[in-house]
Formats: C-alpha cells, structure tokens, sequence
C-alpha cells in the first residue's frame, strides 16, 4: 500500500489539474520539486489507517462525501444497486401472491376448513390438508428432541472443551455435513438406513419400548420414525454450528468473571456462557425446526407417502413437503393442483414466520450490543 | 481441573466433590454426543465415496442411461442438464445478488432499508426450495403449458440470491475503508471505486461465495422436480423438460432395478465431490483474508 500512494501522486500530479482547496493534492504539486515531502504524505496516510479503522465516516470520508463527485454515472450505479436489492422483497411478494392466485381454487372450496380436515381423496375431489401437518410436526419435533441435545454437546465442545487441533477439522466436517444434498441423505437412508430400521433396531424398540403403545403395527422399514432419524441427521450440522458461533460471540470476559469465583468449568459454562446465549440457542433450535419443516427429498424418499394419522411410529405418513413433491406431476384436476398449491402457500408462511423469528433470536445474540449480566 | 484441598469442613468437601463430579460427568457427556455426531456422520461420508467410487467409470460420464435391462450407461445427458440449467441461473442469480450486497455494504450502512433487505434475504434463504420449485411451476410452466429449463433455472436463480447477497456484504465489510479512501482521494468517482477497488479487492471471497452458492443449488431436487422435470436423452433446448443430475439420482433411487441404483450412488459422488471442493476454497479464502490474496 505504501508504494501504491508514493507512486500514484506524480504520475497523477502530470496527468489532472490539482486543486489548491483539497488539503489532499495540495501538497502534491510540490512532489516533483521537494522529494522530502513523499515521507511526509504517506505519514499522514498512517496516521488516519487507525482512525477509519474505528467508525465508517472518517474525516477524510465526510470532506469527500461533500463534493460533488459523480453526477449521472454514480447515481445511475447506486439506483441500479438499490434496484437489486429490492428485487430481494419482490421475490418474496411475488412468490405469496402467485401462490395465492393459483390456489383460489381450494382456498373458496374449503376455506380455513382446509387445515382441519382430514380428507384427502383426489378421486372425489375431497381435500384436507390435516394428516400432512400432523405427519410434518411429529416429524420436525420427533427430529429436534434428538438432534437438540446432541448438537448442544456437539457446540459446547467445539467452543469450551476443544483442543485447538481439533477444531478447525472438526468445524470443516460439520459444515461438509451441513452442505450436502437431501436428495444424497435420501439415497442413504433408502439403502441403509431403511434395511436397519426393519430388521435391527425396528425390532429392538417393539422388544424394550412395545408397552408405550408408540411402535405397534407391521414395520416396514419407512415410516414417521425413519424420517425423523434422518431429518435429525440433517439439521444436526446446522444447530451445531450456528449454536457453537452464538457462543463464541459470548465476551471471554463472562467465563473469566465466573470461573474467578471459583466456578468449575462446567460452571462456568452454564452460568456465564449458556445463559447469556439462551436466547440465541432457542434462535438456532427454531432455525433447524424451520428447515425440518420444509425439508423435502430425504423425507419423501423414506416416509412411505400415505395420508395417514396414526398413533404408531412406523406407520407410514406424509408430511406438507412430501405430498407436493410426490403427488404434484399426478395431479390432474384443476381442483387437486389448486389444494397441492395451497399446501404450499401454507409451508410458506409457517416457514417464513418461523426464520423470521429465530433469526431475530440469532441476531439479538451475535450482532446486539455484548450479552446482558443476569 | 482438580479440586481444591484445603477445606475447613466436611460438608464443604462433600459439595465440592459433588460440584467436580458434576463437571466431569458434564465434559464426559459433551465428548460422548460429539462422538456420537461425528462417528455415524463420517460413516456415511466414507459410505457414499465408497459406494460411489465404486460405480463411477469412463461410460458415466460419456453415456446416457441405458435402457431397463441393460447393463452400462451413465449420466452424462444429466450432468450436461445440470450445467445448462446451473448456467442459467447463476446468469441470474449471481449480478442481482453481487448488486444487492455491494448496495448493503457500500450505500445502506446503518439504513433501516437495508437492515429490512438483509433480514428479508436471511428469511428468504430458509424458505423450503419446494416452495421455489412451485412458484416457478405457477409463473411459468402453466402458462407455457410444458416443462421447461428455463423454469428450473428461474428456481435455482431465486434460491442462489439471498446467499450471494450475505456473502458479498460480508467479503466487503472486510476490505479496509482506507482503501476506498485512497481511491476516492485520487478523484475516482463512487461507482467506479465500487467496481475496481472494492469489488475487486474483495473478488477472492466474493467468487468463493458464488461457488458455495453453486455448488448448493447443484444438489437441490425439490425445485427441479416440477420445473425442469428430467429428461431419459440428450436435450439442449431451453423450453423443454431437461434432465439433472439430482432429479436423476432421485428418480433411479427409488426405481427397483439395480444398475439405475449404481448410477445414483456414482452421481451422488459427483454431487459430493463438488461440494467438498466448494467449501474447502471457502475455508482456505476465509481463514486467510481476502486482503493478503489482493495486495
């Protein structure tokens, strides 16, 4: 960078006019006659780095921001960014009110009925959307009460236990992890968790857990339990990592506070980093719910796509994502595309409420002002 | 951690036994569940290379799919699908994302607008890509009446934004402000410090970022399913249904023959190859800064 600035003013002093108001090229038409002042400027450069280091308008910033500098090209450039980022909230306008438009259909039908009705018969055109939100919500919450207290384990290593070593291979797995497609988490499960399911640990739980009442029926392998297993696979990477990054924004002033009052570690840990960063790990749980909720390839493949509402686990069901994704190209009524839509327009909403609350929760914790002493 | 031993009584040692058995019991557990995620995780890593390694050969990526029956084959008509369709929306999807982060990085600072862009761009990235795959089926395969490439690629394109967005912001907030400052003292105008000192500063982790966002959408299904629909041929054309590779590997997993299952288990690796390139490059730009690449 220094030899950026001592080279530029004297090829630049040649090429434009300087003008004697701007306190930065002024010293710059004597660059060709006293050599000695070139210390002098990239001083100077020095000596501001710090300071715009600091806030985002330094002096220097706010003395450009009142020169006209641009005229059309600038504003044209900052209209076409702005632009852009618009277009992120018309994307989400347009994708509601086009779902809205192509279910009117079912929406007039049946009403808010849609939701609470357990019928789904496309033959006769009778539609209700019940056994999916059932098959979705045993499903999500089935897959968080696994995968929640694994992946807080998981964080609390990674962010007070590990060895340094450890964790940068570690974190790099677990983000892999959290990249790999559904569809390949599917192919997987199909070919071998599936075979587990039926002939191992199927059994094992009729055998230890049969009295709950929670594993009756013929066991085909696919079914609610399979799908949660595998949902909890998926979304384990992400509450880990986000959970493990909520942490590490905990100040190491907290766990120094506790531990010198002569906290165990473990101590330590609840008091001074679990607590402050609660609202942020209820913020990454909802954000694993969020995609568990939405999730569609791997469920599909495993959950045994039948509308059905039943007590035990290894029945097979559907969830709000699966139904569309398997019966969508069937669908041959204006009446039965109208009510897949619908579907979706609901996935939509319930998934877009549920991140824009737990992305409140994240960003309270990691970009609010440093965490509350309670 | 060891407790300490000087204790004045005897109800004080029996808490403090307590109070470290706790803490062993606690790091125990938090090591067992590590384990517990790492072990059956690796497993199906190692899992799909193996099972994958073992299918790919020469004839999957020359071929087509061969007939039910048949022996052979491969997948090439959907890795060229896949690149078509990927094309197209990164053609989209990358200028509108780079172009709504450089507006949050360098115009929207402290802006409430800009906060809501970026609270609507976390939203929009956990929305459920099925629901992409039927907003892009209702505008425009109803109305066109046929599957189409382009609608596949419309879908991914919408999924590729809010990501590109956050990772340009981000990569930009790094670049120095004295930086922008030299440029702009020199009597550059915003827009063009914008594009060659910004920008270019930041370039090495703004295209990793575009690559990770590729190499996301290069897996998705849901949104192809209904879109860009899949294709047993070769297929080039834009407004026809064309095939990609994870629709195809979906479509031969749950098919009953076992040489289609070969095949998806040597696209599943293709899939996860990709992925694991992306992320590295993003760990490698990350950890070294964006600036020690440029200078």
């Amino acid at each position: 960078m220094t030899s950026f600035f001592i080279v530029t003013p004297s090829s630049m002093s040649l090429e434009r006019e300087p003008e004697p108001s701007s306190p930065l090229t002024a010293p710059l038409t004597q660059t060709e006659a006293t050599p000695l002042h070139a210390p002098a400027i990239v001083n100077f450069v020095a000596s501001a780095e710090p300071a715009a280091a600091e806030g985002p308008p330094s002096p220097i910033r706010q003395y450009l921001n009142t020169c006209s500098n641009g005229g059309l090209a600038d504003k044209t450039f900052a209209a076409v960014m702005l632009v852009c980022a618009l277009s992120i909230f018309a994307i989400v306008l347009f994708i509601l009110s086009i779902l809205i438009a192509r279910s009117r259909l079912s929406l007039s039908q049946f009403g808010f009925g849609f939701f609470t009705r357990s019928a789904w018969d496309p033959v006769s055109g009778d539609f209700g959307a019940l056994p999916f939100i059932f098959g979705t919500l045993a499903t999500s919450l089935l897959a968080l009460a696994m995968a929640v207290p694994l992946a807080l384990g998981v964080a609390i290593f990674l962010s007070e236990l590990c060895p340094a070593r450890l964790r940068a291979p570690i974190s790099f797995l677990t983000e892999l992890l959290a990249a790999i497609p559904s569809v390949v988490y599917g192919l997987w499960a199909v070919f071998v968790l599936v075979p587990i399911m039926r002939d191992q640990l199927g059994p094992l739980l009729v055998t230890y857990l049969g009295w709950t009442g929670l594993f009756g029926g013929y066991n085909f392998g696919v079914g609610l339990l399979t799908a949660s297993i595998i949902l909890a696979i998926m979304i384990l990477p992400i509450i880990s990592s986000i959970t493990r990054d909520i942490m590490q924004a905990i100040p190491v002033s907290q766990r120094e506070a506790v531990l010198a009052l002569g906290a165990t570690r473990w101590e330590m840990i609840r008091t001074g980093v679990l607590r402050n960063a609660r609202i942020g790990i209820v913020g990454a749980v909802i954000l694993g719910l969020g995609r568990a909720l939405g999730e569609t390839m791997a469920v599909t493949m495993v959950i045994g796509n039948h509308p059905d509402i039943s007590k035990s686990l290894f029945s097979p069901a559907n969830t709000l994502a699966s139904v569309i994704a398997g019966e969508f190209s069937e669908a041959t009524s204006s009446m039965y595309l109208s009510a897949l839509i619908e579907i979706g327009l609901a996935l939509f909403l319930v998934t877009i409420v549920v991140n824009a609350i737990a992305r409140a929760l994240v960003w309270a914790v990691t970009r609010g002002a440093p965490a509350r002493v309670h | 951690m060891r407790p300490p031993t000087n204790y004045k009584s005897r109800s004080m040692r029996l808490n403090s036994a307590w109070r470290y058995g706790i803490n062993h019991l606690v790091t125990g557990l938090a090591i067992l569940s590590t384990a517990l995620v790492i072990v059956p995780l690796v497993a199906i890593l190692v899992y799909l290379i193996y099972k994958g390694a073992s299918s790919l050969n020469l004839d999957f990526f020359t071929h087509i799919p061969a007939p039910v029956g048949e022996t052979g084959g491969g997948m090439a008509n959907a890795m060229l699908g896949s690149g078509i369709v990927l094309v197209l929306a990164s053609s989209m999807g990358i200028p509108v994302g780079i172009a709504a982060g450089v507006y949050l990085a360098e115009y929207g600072q402290g802006k409430l607008l800009a906060m809501a862009v970026r609270f609507t761009a976390d939203v929009l990235n956990g929305i459920p890509s099925i629901v992409m795959g039927i907003a892009a089926y209702s505008l425009i395969v109803m109305r066109q009446m046929h599957f189409s490439a382009f609608a596949g690629g419309v879908a991914l394109a919408i999924m590729m934004v809010p990501t590109i967005t956050r990772t340009t912001e981000e990569m930009l907030m790094t670049v120095p402000h004295s930086i922008r400052e030299a440029a702009l003292g020199l009597g550059v105008p915003k827009w063009r410090t914008v594009l060659s000192v910004s920008l270019r500063t930041a370039s090495p982790g703004i295209i990793t970022g575009c690559m990770l966002a590729f190499a996301r959408v290069a897996g998705e299904t849901a949104p192809l399913l209904f879109t860009a629909f899949g294709n047993q041929f070769w297929s080039f054309k834009l407004n026809e249904p064309i095939a990609a590779l994870p629709l195809q590997i979906y479509v031969y997993a749950i098919s009953p023959y076992d040489e289609w299952h070969r095949l998806a288990w040597g696209g599943a690796l293709v899939l996860i190859l990709m992925i694991m390139v992306s992320v590295t490059l993003v760990r490698i730009y990350a950890g070294r800064g964006v600036l020690k690449g440029a200078s």
